[in-house]
Protein backbone atom coordinates (compact mmCIF):
# COMPACT_ATOMS: atom_id res chain seq x y z
CA UNK A 1 0.00 0.00 0.00
CA UNK A 2 2.92 2.34 0.97
CA UNK A 3 4.70 1.73 -2.31
CA UNK A 4 1.33 2.73 -3.94
CA UNK A 5 1.10 5.93 -2.45
CA UNK A 6 4.68 6.50 -2.93
CA UNK A 7 3.84 6.02 -6.80
CA UNK A 8 0.97 8.42 -6.61
CA UNK A 9 2.61 11.36 -4.95
CA UNK A 10 5.51 10.64 -6.99
CA UNK A 11 3.30 11.19 -10.08
CA UNK A 12 1.38 14.30 -8.97
CA UNK A 13 3.88 16.34 -6.75
CA UNK A 14 7.85 15.58 -7.80
CA UNK A 15 7.97 13.97 -11.11
CA UNK A 16 4.51 15.94 -12.51
CA UNK A 17 3.71 15.09 -15.86
CA UNK A 18 4.43 18.74 -17.35
CA UNK A 19 6.42 20.48 -14.99
CA UNK A 20 9.84 18.03 -14.77
CA UNK A 21 8.71 15.24 -16.92
CA UNK A 22 7.87 16.90 -19.97
CA UNK A 23 4.90 15.15 -21.45
CA UNK A 24 1.68 16.74 -22.34
CA UNK A 25 2.88 20.34 -23.49
CA UNK A 26 1.16 20.63 -26.59
CA UNK A 27 -2.22 20.75 -24.70
CA UNK A 28 -0.57 22.85 -21.92
CA UNK A 29 0.38 25.31 -23.63
CA UNK A 30 -2.54 25.15 -26.55
CA UNK A 31 -5.61 24.88 -24.06
CA UNK A 32 -4.51 26.08 -21.06
CA UNK A 33 -6.44 29.91 -22.09
CA UNK A 34 -9.58 29.28 -20.15
CA UNK A 35 -10.34 27.19 -16.90
CA UNK A 36 -13.09 25.47 -17.72
CA UNK A 37 -11.85 24.04 -21.24
CA UNK A 38 -8.42 22.82 -19.06
CA UNK A 39 -10.21 21.15 -16.66
CA UNK A 40 -12.34 19.27 -19.14
CA UNK A 41 -8.96 18.23 -20.85
CA UNK A 42 -7.10 17.27 -18.14
CA UNK A 43 -10.03 14.83 -16.89
CA UNK A 44 -10.26 13.38 -20.32
CA UNK A 45 -6.64 12.80 -20.31
CA UNK A 46 -6.64 11.45 -16.99
CA UNK A 47 -9.97 8.42 -18.25
CA UNK A 48 -8.03 7.04 -20.73
CA UNK A 49 -4.59 7.53 -19.28
CA UNK A 50 -5.98 5.02 -17.04
CA UNK A 51 -7.84 2.89 -19.02
CA UNK A 52 -4.98 2.37 -21.87
CA UNK A 53 -3.25 1.89 -19.11
CA UNK A 54 -4.92 -1.27 -17.91
CA UNK A 55 -4.99 -2.45 -21.30
CA UNK A 56 -1.37 -1.86 -22.29
CA UNK A 57 -0.45 -3.93 -18.86
CA UNK A 58 -2.71 -7.12 -20.06
CA UNK A 59 -1.55 -7.06 -23.33
CA UNK A 60 2.04 -6.46 -22.54
CA UNK A 61 1.91 -9.43 -19.59
CA UNK A 62 -0.27 -11.81 -21.24
CA UNK A 63 0.19 -11.32 -25.00
CA UNK A 64 4.15 -9.84 -25.42
CA UNK A 65 6.04 -10.84 -23.35
CA UNK A 66 4.57 -14.78 -23.14
CA UNK A 67 5.39 -14.26 -27.18
CA UNK A 68 8.85 -12.44 -26.88
CA UNK A 69 7.45 -9.62 -28.89
CA UNK A 70 8.21 -7.03 -26.64
CA UNK A 71 10.39 -4.90 -29.30
CA UNK A 72 6.36 -4.60 -30.93
CA UNK A 73 5.26 -2.43 -27.94
CA UNK A 74 5.33 0.98 -29.55
CA UNK A 75 2.92 -0.20 -32.79
CA UNK A 76 0.74 -2.23 -30.28
CA UNK A 77 0.45 0.61 -27.69
CA UNK A 78 -0.09 3.40 -30.14
CA UNK A 79 -2.78 1.19 -31.99
CA UNK A 80 -4.62 0.01 -28.45
CA UNK A 81 -4.55 3.78 -27.43
CA UNK A 82 -6.06 5.47 -30.59
CA UNK A 83 -8.36 2.26 -30.29
CA UNK A 84 -9.26 2.90 -26.98
CA UNK A 85 -9.97 6.95 -27.73
CA UNK A 86 -12.14 5.88 -30.71
CA UNK A 87 -14.32 3.12 -28.48
CA UNK A 88 -14.51 5.73 -25.67
CA UNK A 89 -15.85 8.73 -27.78
CA UNK A 90 -18.54 6.18 -29.50
CA UNK A 91 -19.67 5.43 -25.73
CA UNK A 92 -19.93 8.67 -24.02
CA UNK A 93 -21.60 9.93 -27.40
CA UNK A 94 -24.38 6.91 -27.13
CA UNK A 95 -24.43 7.93 -23.38
CA UNK A 96 -23.82 10.83 -22.22
CA UNK A 97 -24.22 13.59 -24.73
CA UNK A 98 -23.57 16.76 -22.23
CA UNK A 99 -20.00 15.51 -21.67
CA UNK A 100 -19.78 14.40 -25.30
CA UNK A 101 -20.15 17.80 -26.28
CA UNK A 102 -18.08 19.37 -23.22
CA UNK A 103 -15.01 16.73 -24.37
CA UNK A 104 -15.71 18.15 -27.72
CA UNK A 105 -12.12 18.21 -29.75
CA UNK A 106 -10.34 17.10 -27.11
CA UNK A 107 -11.05 13.45 -26.95
CA UNK A 108 -10.07 12.95 -30.58
CA UNK A 109 -6.80 14.90 -30.07
CA UNK A 110 -5.78 12.59 -26.92
CA UNK A 111 -4.49 10.14 -29.11
CA UNK A 112 -1.52 11.90 -30.21
CA UNK A 113 -1.09 13.29 -26.36
CA UNK A 114 2.56 12.33 -25.21
CA UNK A 115 1.39 12.21 -21.76
CA UNK A 116 -1.27 8.73 -22.88
CA UNK A 117 1.58 6.85 -24.71
CA UNK A 118 4.24 8.24 -21.90
CA UNK A 119 2.18 6.36 -19.09
CA UNK A 120 2.46 3.11 -20.63
CA UNK A 121 6.21 3.15 -21.54
CA UNK A 122 7.19 4.39 -17.93
CA UNK A 123 4.56 1.36 -16.90
CA UNK A 124 6.28 -0.93 -18.96
CA UNK A 125 10.01 0.13 -18.45
CA UNK A 126 9.49 0.94 -14.56
CA UNK A 127 7.84 -2.63 -14.65
CA UNK A 128 4.94 -1.79 -12.51
CA UNK A 129 2.24 -4.33 -11.52
CA UNK A 130 -1.42 -3.98 -12.49
CA UNK A 131 -2.50 -1.65 -9.76
CA UNK A 132 0.67 0.23 -9.90
CA UNK A 133 0.30 1.26 -13.64
CA UNK A 134 -3.33 2.13 -12.83
CA UNK A 135 -2.19 4.66 -9.63
CA UNK A 136 0.86 5.95 -11.27
CA UNK A 137 -1.69 7.04 -14.44
CA UNK A 138 -4.28 8.47 -11.76
CA UNK A 139 -1.50 10.22 -9.93
CA UNK A 140 0.17 11.02 -13.36
CA UNK A 141 -3.54 12.20 -14.89
CA UNK A 142 -4.26 14.42 -11.79
CA UNK A 143 -0.85 16.05 -11.70
CA UNK A 144 -1.48 17.07 -15.34
CA UNK A 145 -4.73 18.39 -14.85
CA UNK A 146 -4.27 20.33 -11.88
CA UNK A 147 -1.07 22.09 -13.41
CA UNK A 148 -3.29 22.78 -16.17
CA UNK A 149 -5.82 24.11 -14.23
CA UNK A 150 -2.86 26.76 -12.40
CA UNK A 151 -1.58 27.99 -15.68
CA UNK A 152 -4.85 28.42 -16.77
CA UNK A 153 -5.85 30.63 -14.00
CA UNK A 154 -2.32 32.86 -14.11
CA UNK A 155 -2.99 33.44 -18.42
CA UNK A 156 -6.57 34.54 -17.79
CA UNK A 157 -4.99 36.92 -15.63
CA UNK A 158 -2.37 37.77 -17.49
CA UNK A 159 -4.71 38.33 -20.37
CA UNK A 160 -4.96 41.87 -18.48
CA UNK A 161 -1.31 42.44 -16.95
CA UNK A 162 0.63 44.75 -19.28
CA UNK A 163 3.23 42.43 -20.58
CA UNK A 164 5.78 43.52 -23.39
CA UNK A 165 4.71 42.97 -26.95
CA UNK A 166 7.16 41.02 -27.58
CA UNK A 167 6.86 38.21 -24.90
CA UNK A 168 3.07 38.27 -25.43
CA UNK A 169 1.61 34.65 -25.64
CA UNK A 170 3.88 31.55 -25.39
CA UNK A 171 6.97 33.21 -24.18
CA UNK A 172 5.56 34.55 -21.13
CA UNK A 173 3.65 30.90 -20.69
CA UNK A 174 7.13 29.73 -20.84
CA UNK A 175 8.64 31.85 -18.26
CA UNK A 176 5.56 30.98 -16.07
CA UNK A 177 6.28 27.82 -16.34
CA UNK A 178 9.62 27.63 -15.51
CA UNK A 179 8.45 29.34 -11.75
CA UNK A 180 5.77 27.25 -11.59
CA UNK A 181 8.40 24.46 -11.55
CA UNK A 182 10.60 26.08 -9.35
CA UNK A 183 7.79 26.31 -7.09
CA UNK A 184 7.19 22.41 -7.41
CA UNK A 185 10.79 21.66 -6.48
CA UNK A 186 9.45 22.53 -3.08
CA UNK A 187 7.87 18.77 -3.01
CA UNK A 188 11.27 17.39 -3.49
CA UNK A 189 11.70 15.38 -0.74
CA UNK A 190 8.29 14.21 0.43
CA UNK A 191 8.53 10.72 -0.64
CA UNK B 1 9.42 20.42 -61.46
CA UNK B 2 12.48 22.66 -61.04
CA UNK B 3 15.62 22.81 -58.46
CA UNK B 4 14.00 26.17 -57.33
CA UNK B 5 11.02 24.27 -55.60
CA UNK B 6 13.02 21.94 -53.72
CA UNK B 7 15.32 24.74 -52.47
CA UNK B 8 12.22 26.93 -51.62
CA UNK B 9 10.59 23.66 -49.89
CA UNK B 10 14.06 22.79 -47.63
CA UNK B 11 14.53 26.71 -46.74
CA UNK B 12 11.00 26.96 -45.13
CA UNK B 13 11.47 24.42 -42.84
CA UNK B 14 14.56 26.42 -41.45
CA UNK B 15 13.08 30.05 -40.06
CA UNK B 16 9.09 31.16 -41.73
CA UNK B 17 8.37 27.75 -40.63
CA UNK B 18 10.69 26.55 -37.82
CA UNK B 19 8.76 23.66 -36.21
CA UNK B 20 9.62 24.53 -32.80
CA UNK B 21 10.12 28.36 -32.37
CA UNK B 22 7.45 29.63 -34.64
CA UNK B 23 5.03 26.26 -34.87
CA UNK B 24 5.58 25.28 -31.50
CA UNK B 25 5.33 21.55 -32.20
CA UNK B 26 7.51 19.18 -30.51
CA UNK B 27 7.55 20.66 -27.63
CA UNK B 28 8.14 17.59 -25.43
CA UNK B 29 11.61 15.97 -26.34
CA UNK B 30 12.58 19.84 -27.46
CA UNK B 31 12.61 20.66 -24.02
CA UNK B 32 13.18 17.46 -22.41
CA UNK B 33 16.33 16.15 -23.83
CA UNK B 34 17.99 19.73 -24.64
CA UNK B 35 20.56 19.04 -21.71
CA UNK B 36 23.32 18.25 -23.95
CA UNK B 37 24.65 18.97 -27.16
CA UNK B 38 24.83 15.19 -27.48
CA UNK B 39 21.44 14.54 -27.07
CA UNK B 40 20.45 17.21 -29.21
CA UNK B 41 22.06 15.56 -31.80
CA UNK B 42 20.65 11.92 -31.34
CA UNK B 43 17.58 12.67 -31.11
CA UNK B 44 18.23 14.97 -34.60
CA UNK B 45 19.38 11.75 -35.64
CA UNK B 46 16.41 10.04 -34.68
CA UNK B 47 14.00 12.51 -35.91
CA UNK B 48 15.79 12.48 -39.15
CA UNK B 49 15.35 8.69 -39.93
CA UNK B 50 11.69 8.74 -39.06
CA UNK B 51 10.53 11.81 -40.86
CA UNK B 52 12.68 11.49 -43.98
CA UNK B 53 11.26 7.76 -44.30
CA UNK B 54 8.03 8.15 -43.39
CA UNK B 55 7.71 11.38 -45.63
CA UNK B 56 8.78 8.86 -48.27
CA UNK B 57 6.69 6.25 -47.90
CA UNK B 58 3.68 8.22 -47.44
CA UNK B 59 4.30 10.39 -50.64
CA UNK B 60 4.45 6.89 -52.16
CA UNK B 61 1.58 5.73 -51.47
CA UNK B 62 -0.85 8.85 -51.34
CA UNK B 63 -2.60 8.07 -54.29
CA UNK B 64 -3.66 4.25 -52.69
CA UNK B 65 -4.48 5.36 -49.39
CA UNK B 66 -8.64 6.32 -48.60
CA UNK B 67 -9.03 9.03 -47.44
CA UNK B 68 -10.92 7.93 -44.41
CA UNK B 69 -8.40 5.74 -43.06
CA UNK B 70 -5.25 7.55 -43.55
CA UNK B 71 -4.49 8.90 -39.92
CA UNK B 72 -4.34 5.06 -38.75
CA UNK B 73 -2.13 3.73 -41.31
CA UNK B 74 0.03 7.21 -41.34
CA UNK B 75 0.12 6.05 -37.26
CA UNK B 76 0.72 2.59 -38.39
CA UNK B 77 4.13 3.35 -40.68
CA UNK B 78 5.41 5.95 -37.99
CA UNK B 79 5.09 3.58 -35.20
CA UNK B 80 7.06 1.05 -37.20
CA UNK B 81 9.99 3.39 -38.22
CA UNK B 82 10.39 4.45 -34.73
CA UNK B 83 10.58 0.68 -33.52
CA UNK B 84 13.53 0.32 -36.05
CA UNK B 85 15.33 3.47 -35.05
CA UNK B 86 14.90 2.08 -31.12
CA UNK B 87 16.14 -1.16 -32.30
CA UNK B 88 19.01 0.38 -34.05
CA UNK B 89 19.69 2.78 -31.45
CA UNK B 90 19.58 0.27 -28.52
CA UNK B 91 22.04 -2.14 -30.43
CA UNK B 92 24.58 0.98 -31.68
CA UNK B 93 24.26 4.03 -29.91
CA UNK B 94 23.21 2.32 -26.39
CA UNK B 95 24.58 5.57 -24.14
CA UNK B 96 22.26 7.90 -26.58
CA UNK B 97 19.00 5.37 -26.38
CA UNK B 98 19.63 5.48 -22.25
CA UNK B 99 19.85 9.34 -22.60
CA UNK B 100 17.11 9.59 -24.72
CA UNK B 101 15.07 6.84 -22.62
CA UNK B 102 11.17 7.45 -23.11
CA UNK B 103 11.24 10.21 -25.80
CA UNK B 104 12.78 7.67 -28.07
CA UNK B 105 9.48 6.18 -28.50
CA UNK B 106 7.51 9.33 -28.05
CA UNK B 107 8.64 10.16 -31.27
CA UNK B 108 5.56 8.76 -32.51
CA UNK B 109 3.23 10.99 -31.05
CA UNK B 110 5.36 13.65 -32.15
CA UNK B 111 3.64 16.34 -33.95
CA UNK B 112 6.38 17.20 -36.33
CA UNK B 113 6.17 13.87 -38.08
CA UNK B 114 2.02 13.68 -38.47
CA UNK B 115 1.93 16.54 -39.11
CA UNK B 116 4.14 16.71 -42.04
CA UNK B 117 2.98 13.64 -43.05
CA UNK B 118 -0.80 15.25 -43.00
CA UNK B 119 -0.17 18.69 -44.06
CA UNK B 120 2.56 18.18 -46.83
CA UNK B 121 3.62 14.60 -47.75
CA UNK B 122 -0.33 13.55 -48.57
CA UNK B 123 -0.36 15.62 -51.05
CA UNK B 124 3.12 16.20 -52.51
CA UNK B 125 5.71 14.20 -54.91
CA UNK B 126 8.01 11.84 -53.04
CA UNK B 127 11.12 15.01 -54.57
CA UNK B 128 9.27 17.73 -52.68
CA UNK B 129 8.68 15.41 -49.32
CA UNK B 130 12.55 14.80 -49.28
CA UNK B 131 13.03 18.66 -49.23
CA UNK B 132 10.47 19.23 -46.44
CA UNK B 133 11.60 16.44 -44.28
CA UNK B 134 15.14 17.80 -44.31
CA UNK B 135 13.86 21.18 -43.94
CA UNK B 136 11.82 20.61 -41.57
CA UNK B 137 14.83 18.37 -39.97
CA UNK B 138 17.26 20.85 -39.61
CA UNK B 139 15.37 23.37 -38.41
CA UNK B 140 14.54 21.17 -35.17
CA UNK B 141 18.09 20.81 -35.27
CA UNK B 142 18.76 24.42 -34.81
CA UNK B 143 16.14 24.86 -32.13
CA UNK B 144 17.57 21.77 -30.23
CA UNK B 145 21.57 22.74 -30.79
CA UNK B 146 20.64 26.41 -29.53
CA UNK B 147 18.63 25.66 -26.55
CA UNK B 148 20.75 22.49 -25.32
CA UNK B 149 24.30 24.95 -26.16
CA UNK B 150 22.64 27.69 -23.48
CA UNK B 151 21.54 25.15 -21.28
CA UNK B 152 25.22 23.10 -21.34
CA UNK B 153 26.79 25.97 -20.81
CA UNK B 154 25.14 27.61 -18.21
CA UNK B 155 24.34 24.65 -16.46
CA UNK B 156 27.93 22.93 -16.06
CA UNK B 157 30.13 25.78 -17.01
CA UNK B 158 32.10 24.14 -19.31
CA UNK B 159 31.13 22.68 -23.42
CA UNK B 160 31.84 18.96 -24.10
CA UNK B 161 30.93 17.61 -27.22
CA UNK B 162 31.07 13.28 -27.56
CA UNK B 163 33.44 13.31 -24.52
CA UNK B 164 35.62 15.94 -26.01
CA UNK B 165 36.24 19.03 -23.88
CA UNK B 166 36.30 22.17 -26.09
CA UNK B 167 35.99 24.74 -23.21
CA UNK B 168 35.55 26.10 -19.90
CA UNK B 169 34.16 29.19 -18.52
CA UNK B 170 36.22 30.94 -15.47
CA UNK B 171 33.74 31.88 -12.82
CA UNK B 172 31.04 29.05 -14.41
CA UNK B 173 32.98 26.54 -14.19
CA UNK B 174 33.02 26.00 -10.24
CA UNK B 175 29.85 27.65 -10.14
CA UNK B 176 27.37 26.39 -12.50
CA UNK B 177 23.99 27.61 -12.66
CA UNK B 178 22.17 24.47 -12.12
CA UNK B 179 18.50 25.37 -12.27
CA UNK B 180 19.81 25.51 -16.08
CA UNK B 181 20.27 21.77 -16.33
CA UNK B 182 16.95 21.06 -14.41
CA UNK B 183 13.65 21.21 -16.27
CA UNK B 184 12.43 24.53 -15.30
CA UNK B 185 15.62 25.67 -17.17
CA UNK B 186 14.12 24.64 -20.18
CA UNK B 187 10.92 26.59 -20.23
CA UNK B 188 13.25 29.69 -19.28
CA UNK B 189 15.52 29.19 -21.97
CA UNK B 190 13.03 28.56 -24.81
CA UNK B 191 10.40 31.15 -23.67
CA UNK B 192 13.25 34.19 -23.21
CA UNK B 193 14.11 33.29 -26.85
CA UNK B 194 11.15 32.61 -28.49
CA UNK B 195 10.87 36.25 -26.92
CA UNK B 196 14.09 37.81 -28.24
CA UNK B 197 13.36 36.98 -32.02
CA UNK B 198 10.16 38.49 -31.78
CA UNK B 199 11.89 41.36 -30.54
CA UNK B 200 14.16 41.70 -33.28
CA UNK B 201 11.88 40.49 -35.92
CA UNK B 202 13.60 37.75 -37.30
CA UNK B 203 9.56 35.69 -36.05
CA UNK B 204 6.16 36.88 -36.16
CA UNK B 205 4.41 37.36 -32.70
CA UNK B 206 1.11 37.03 -31.93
Amino acid sequence: MSELVAIFLGMVLINNFILVRFLGLCPFFGVSKQLGSAISMGIAVTFVMAIASLATWLIRNYILIPLDIEYMHIVIFILVIATLVQIIELFIKKTNLGLYFSFGIYLPLITTNCSVLGITLINATQDYSLSGSIVAALGGGLGFTLVLAMMSGIREKLELADTPKSMKGLPIAFIIAALLGLAFLGFGGIV
Amino acid sequence: MGKGKFAKEFAKGLILSNPVFVLALGLCPTLAISTSIDNALGMTLAVLIVLLGSNIIIAAIRKYVPNITRIPIFIVIIATLVTVVNLIFHAYLPDTYEALGIFLPLIVVNCIILGRAEAFASKHSVIHSIADALGITIGFMLALLMISFIRQVLGTGSLSVFGIDLFTLPILGEHPIAIFILPYGAFLVIGLLMGLFRRTGVMKGE
